[in-house]
């Protein structure tokens, strides 16, 4: 069976799955599956990008996606009025003081020689910085929370069209890149995946309780988007028609238009984004890379610089991560930060690349689709098993009604067996590196 | 990428500890039988290399004896500590056999060839750094379940040295230190047969000098050694078996007097 | 008096939990610090393995409650505490069975097996869930302090009350114990040498005639105790969540990496340094500078320097700090 066929064959098998889906349950979940799928797809890419490329290790996906999500309120939600007026400059003020604090240490930290007085003037220097950046930034905070704050109590975004965050949400994940790339790859030892892994818990603390910024856990609503509403559609003569010509009606077939339209809309940015990578990969940038990754030190006696190159790869690689998440913060019309979990949005992600075929872009695809089906759809597979199993035991019997209220939780269980009989039988994973 | 197993050149200290891990060593499960005669120990017709890789070692033959020192000396790269680790177990063995004290060991695992009594002193990594003197030659004799406080005595004799320093972790030891360390912690087994991997690497000319006459001690007590030594000359002198290995196989062998008088040896390992 | 009563609202709400948590982290931390030392990767599924072991203990103490068997003022938990710790012992040996020793003869690069203990995490995750739930339990019994505020303002006749958990006294003995026997154990058996030597050279550790499964089993079996020790600890003084286990996965990687991965010692340092800074710089202070400042220079706000929520944060930034300044930890860990 040559590769090309193998390949066909695997994704033709995902599509039958889904359709499937679609004449068993319903097209709205086909659909959305597809739509959800090509969004972990290009979290896949981008994870692929770290570890399939150049061998980093990237435990705080999470945190990136959140900040494309992030990008997605920022950009397209309507200003909140007055909101800038009341606390918006002491806010920038705040956070301009706190970037010089630090700034300033790490200038203390290189000019003056080591030594005790050093890091005393060091720890003066942060620890004055703090309390001047709280005294300046809480009553700025307390005054923009204090508006409308059951509707409001955030400063809003730019009321800007929503398809210019999902770039914006790809630079502010690649400036955190940047960031942790800079201190966890210039250390001495590599410490990137703890330093991930912090990030990540740190930007969705931020993005928890500075309401301020995204209303914390109140979850902004109703983030504007690139498509039309349903319910415009409804009222609109021409659609109905339109609808109703395809045997549809109106309510169902709105749906569903909105859902194929979010769908190409994702699809352009997947293809484009693979279409750059596989650009990238095959370029003499991309092969320097692979270099380094299979050979570290002779690269290095080669004269390539390895931390640029691996800083180079992480920041474009979270980039990827923050543009799927603003997409996905627009796919769903709302930032939930309280939503974010290491396990759905980083651990899933690594299931994705390494079962899609670590190295390889289509891999990471097939990967993003496969594990996004499954998870969705175990759910009702475990309930039904759990029904199957337990049709022999009484109704109302204590562990039957425990099998069946467990069975949401199957889908954990699935995904460690799905990975690990990967990593055992296929570690290259389906589509494996050429 | 052809080891789906690999890193992708990761660095990550915070995931892995790559410091100290072991080298892939072939699975052997099998059993020993008797097969009398011959030297002691003998490294028979070995051809091997490591995993799925090709041929290092062709139709090589190393042999010992007791009340014996035997020398592998050869150019860099000639498979003088592939020998070794054939010997040993330590690679996959294509053809060939391995004979101990008038038993087939050709397919014991490491571990049981040092219950059958064999010392092995690798060229590299060879004591436990982070662990003290005495815990590296309480280490060496972990197999043993008997009293083995008079073994610990007769190294410390050998090595007095090393009992002024045995509270000391190893690591901060010297060179020829180590390697003293390294060869107590072998002796601690009271092995059949002791196998040092160029003992003298990296130590100065004086200390490989004392490192010899300890060496000659161990073997005056009766234990054959096998040794593979860069200083091709002084070993010979001490030797009473040499063989020079080329690309894996046997060039030339004979007692070491005879191969210091080789002409041909002399022109080509010795420099004239 | 002013000067007492600070002292006691210190130690009750600072120095006390700190302690308790700083225990309960070190005990985790120990287990990630010899997963790493001797199986040479960072466990992922630790927290899990944490809940597991927990969740076994939880439902023994439920069938000793309805069996009406207790210790009496101290937790039933700990009577049911060798039962889990048997079932982490036979978990953690299966799992190394059936998964990890694949990989490990294949000597494959920690990374992968990084990547098979993510795999882990989500089944023993799973597991959890389906078996007791997402939710909160209630598993503490007995005697819920040994000084209770009351009482200890009674009989001192101070404003400020020192309150002292039945938990947190037992985590901090326990703790004491677990720490002395493993230490003990480490330098001055023959297994636990066999331990060092091998986390320290594989290859030497065979030669010398050390065997590679059965130092892996023993510090499964070592990492069983102290997961679930850690685990009912945790629960007994918090509350046992699945979830929670899991998010404190990065205090328990925190603290190992700030003591220097690898190193038993660092372990401990590093969990309580991350659990003291946890605890102080989440803490509101004003309840003690009341008592220390004069009237007019009272403090307005709580001078609370970060709320609780960014806990996480100040783990992270004291990692940070350590490594900034010392990269191998504050003990020479084995990342050298």
């Amino acid at each position: 069976m040559t590769e090309t066929l193998k390949n066909t064959l695997l994704f033709g098998a995902i599509a039958l799955v889904i359709a499937f889906v679609g004449f068993q349950q319903s097209w709205n979940s086909a659909l959305l599956i597809i739509a959800m799928g090509l969004i972990s797809s290009i979290m896949a890419l981008g994870v692929n990008l770290q570890w399939g490329f150049a061998g980093l290790f990237n435990v705080g996906i999470m945190g990136f996606v959140a900040l494309g999500g992030l990008a997605a309120v920022l950009i397209g939600m309507p200003p909140t009025e007055g909101g800038f007026a009341a606390g918006g400059l002491g806010i920038i003020g705040a956070l301009l003081l706190g970037a010089g604090t630090i700034v300033a240490a790490i200038q203390v930290m290189r000019r003056m020689a080591a030594g005790p007085l050093r890091n005393l003037i060091v720890i003066a220097v942060l620890v004055a910085g703090f309390f001047l950046f709280r005294a300046l930034l809480d009553p700025a905070v307390a005054r923009i929370e204090e508006i409308n704050s059951a509707e409001t109590g955030y400063l809003g975004g730019l009321g800007l069209p929503v398809l210019i965050a999902w770039p914006v949400g790809g630079l502010f994940a690649a400036a955190a890149a940047w960031l942790i790339g800079k201190t966890a790859l210039g250390l001495r030892s590599d410490y990137l995946a703890i330093a991930t892994l912090g990030i990540a818990e740190i930007i969705i603390a931020i993005l928890k309780n500075e309401d301020w910024l995204t209303r914390g856990v109140k979850n902004v609503i109703g983030v504007p988007r690139p498509v039309p509403f349903e319910i415009d559609l409804q009222n609109d003569p021409a659609f109905v028609e339109r609808a109703a010509a395809f045997g549809m009606d109106p309510v169902e077939g709105s749906t569903l238009y909105v859902k194929v339209l979010y769908i190409l809309l994702f699809a352009a940015v997947l293809l484009l984004l693979m279409w750059m990578s596989q650009r990238a990969l095959h370029s003499p940038w991309g092969r320097m890379l692979r270099a380094i990754r299979d050979n570290e030190v002779a690269a290095e006696a080669m004269g390539k610089d390895v931390t640029a190159r691996h800083l180079q790869v992480f920041i474009l690689g979270s980039a990827v991560c923050g543009i799927a998440g603003a997409m996905m913060t627009t796919l769903d019309g709302q930032l939930t930060p309280g939503t974010y979990q290491p396990l759905r949005f980083t651990f899933l992600v690594w299931v994705m690349v390494i079962v899609g075929g670590s190295g390889n872009n289509l891999g990471a695809v097939l990967g993003g689709f496969l594990i996004w089906f499954l998870w969705v759809q175990v759910e009702p597979m475990g309930l039904w098993l759990m029904n199957v199993v337990t049709s022999g035991m009484e109704d109302g019997s204590a562990l039957k009604v425990h099998l069946i209220e467990s069975a949401a939780h199957m889908r954990l269980l699935t995904m460690g067996i799905v990975l690990l009989a990967v990593l055992r039988f296929s570690p290259r994973g389906l589509i494996p590196e050429r | 990428m052809s080891d789906p197993y690999g890193d992708r050149g990761n660095k990550d200290l915070s995931i892995g500890n790559p410091k100290g891990m072991g080298s892939e060593i072939p699975q052997r499960s099998g059993a020993s039988f008797s097969a009398p005669g011959g030297p002691f120990l003998i490294g028979d017709s070995m051809t091997a290399g490591y995993g799925n890789g090709p041929d290092i070692l062709h139709d090589c033959t190393i042999a010992v004896d007791k009340g014996e020192i035997a020398v592998i000396v050869g150019p860099n790269g000639a498979g003088k500590s592939t020998g070794m680790k054939a010997v040993f177990g330590m690679l996959d063995m294509r053809k060939g056999h391995v004979r101990l004290d008038g038993e087939d060991i050709t397919d014991l695992s490491p571990q049981d060839r040092v219950a059958k009594g064999m010392g092995f002193v690798p060229q590299t990594s060879n004591i436990f750094t982070s662990m003290t003197v005495e815990e590296n030659l309480e280490m060496g004799a972990f197999i043993r379940t008997d009293d083995f406080s008079d073994t610990m005595a007769q190294v410390y004799d050998l090595f007095p040295i090393l009992k002024d320093k045995r509270l000391q972790a190893a690591g901060e030891l010297s060179g020829g230190q180590r390697q003293q360390v390294a060869v107590g912690r072998a002796l601690m087994t009271q092995p059949k047969v002791l196998m040092l991997d160029e003992p003298t690497a990296g130590v100065s000319p004086i200390v490989m000098d004392e490192l010899f006459d300890r060496i000659i001690e161990v073997a005056r007590t009766g234990i054959p050694i096998l040794m593979v030594e860069q200083n091709a000359r002084q070993a010979l002198e001490i030797a009473d078996k040499g063989y020079v290995l080329v690309q894996g196989a046997n060039a030339y062998s004979g007692t070491g007097k005879e191969l210091l008088a080789d002409p041909e040896v002399r022109k080509s390992f010795l420099g004239g | 008096m002013d000067f007492l009563n600070a002292i006691i609202a210190f130690l009750n709400y600072v120095f006390i939990p700190g302690v308790a948590y700083g225990s309960q982290l070190a005990l985790g931390a120990l287990g990630v610090t010899l997963v790493y030392g001797i199986l040479r990767f960072s466990n992922f599924a630790h927290g899990d393995t944490m809940a597991l072991g927990s969740m076994a203990t939880v439902l023994m103490t439920w069938l000793f409650q309805s069996w009406g068997i207790s210790l009496g003022p101290l937790p039933t938990a700990l009577l049911a505490l060798p039962f889990g710790i048997l079932f982490t012992i036979g978990l953690l040996l299966f799992t190394d069975r059936a998964v990890y020793k694949f990989y490990r003869v294949k000597k494959a690069k920690p990374v992968i097996l990084v990547i098979v203990s993510l795999g882990i995490t989500f089944i023993y995750n799973g597991v959890t869930r389906f078996i007791i739930g997402p939710d909160d339990q209630n598993f503490f019994d007995g005697e819920r302090f040994i000084i209770s505020a009351r009482e200890f303002k009674k009989a001192t006749g101070l404003a400020e009350g020192l309150s002292f958990k039945t938990t947190q006294g037992i985590t901090i003995v326990t703790a004491v114990i677990v720490v002395v026997a493993l230490f003990w154990f480490l330098n001055k058996t023959r297994a636990g040498k066999s331990m060092r030597a091998y986390s320290d050279n594989e290859d030497l550790a065979l030669l010398s005639g050390i065997n590679p499964e059965r130092v892996v089993m023993i510090t499964w079996i070592i990492v069983a105790f102290l997961t679930t020790i850690a685990g009912v600890l945790y629960g007994l003084d918090k509350s046992f969540k699945p979830f929670t286990y899991f998010q404190l996965l990065l205090p328990i990687f925190a603290s190992a990496i700030v003591g220097g991965l690898g190193n038993p010692i660092g372990a401990i340092a590093g969990g309580f340094v991350i659990a003291f800074s946890e605890v102080t710089i989440t803490y509101a202070w004003k309840k003690i500078l009341v008592y220390l400042m004069p009237e007019s220079l009272e403090p307005s706000g709580l001078v609370q320097l970060l709320s609780t929520d960014y806990k996480f944060a100040v783990s992270f930034v004291i990692l940070l700090i350590v490594l900034l300044f010392k990269p191998t930890g504050l003990f020479k860990g084995q990342s050298v």
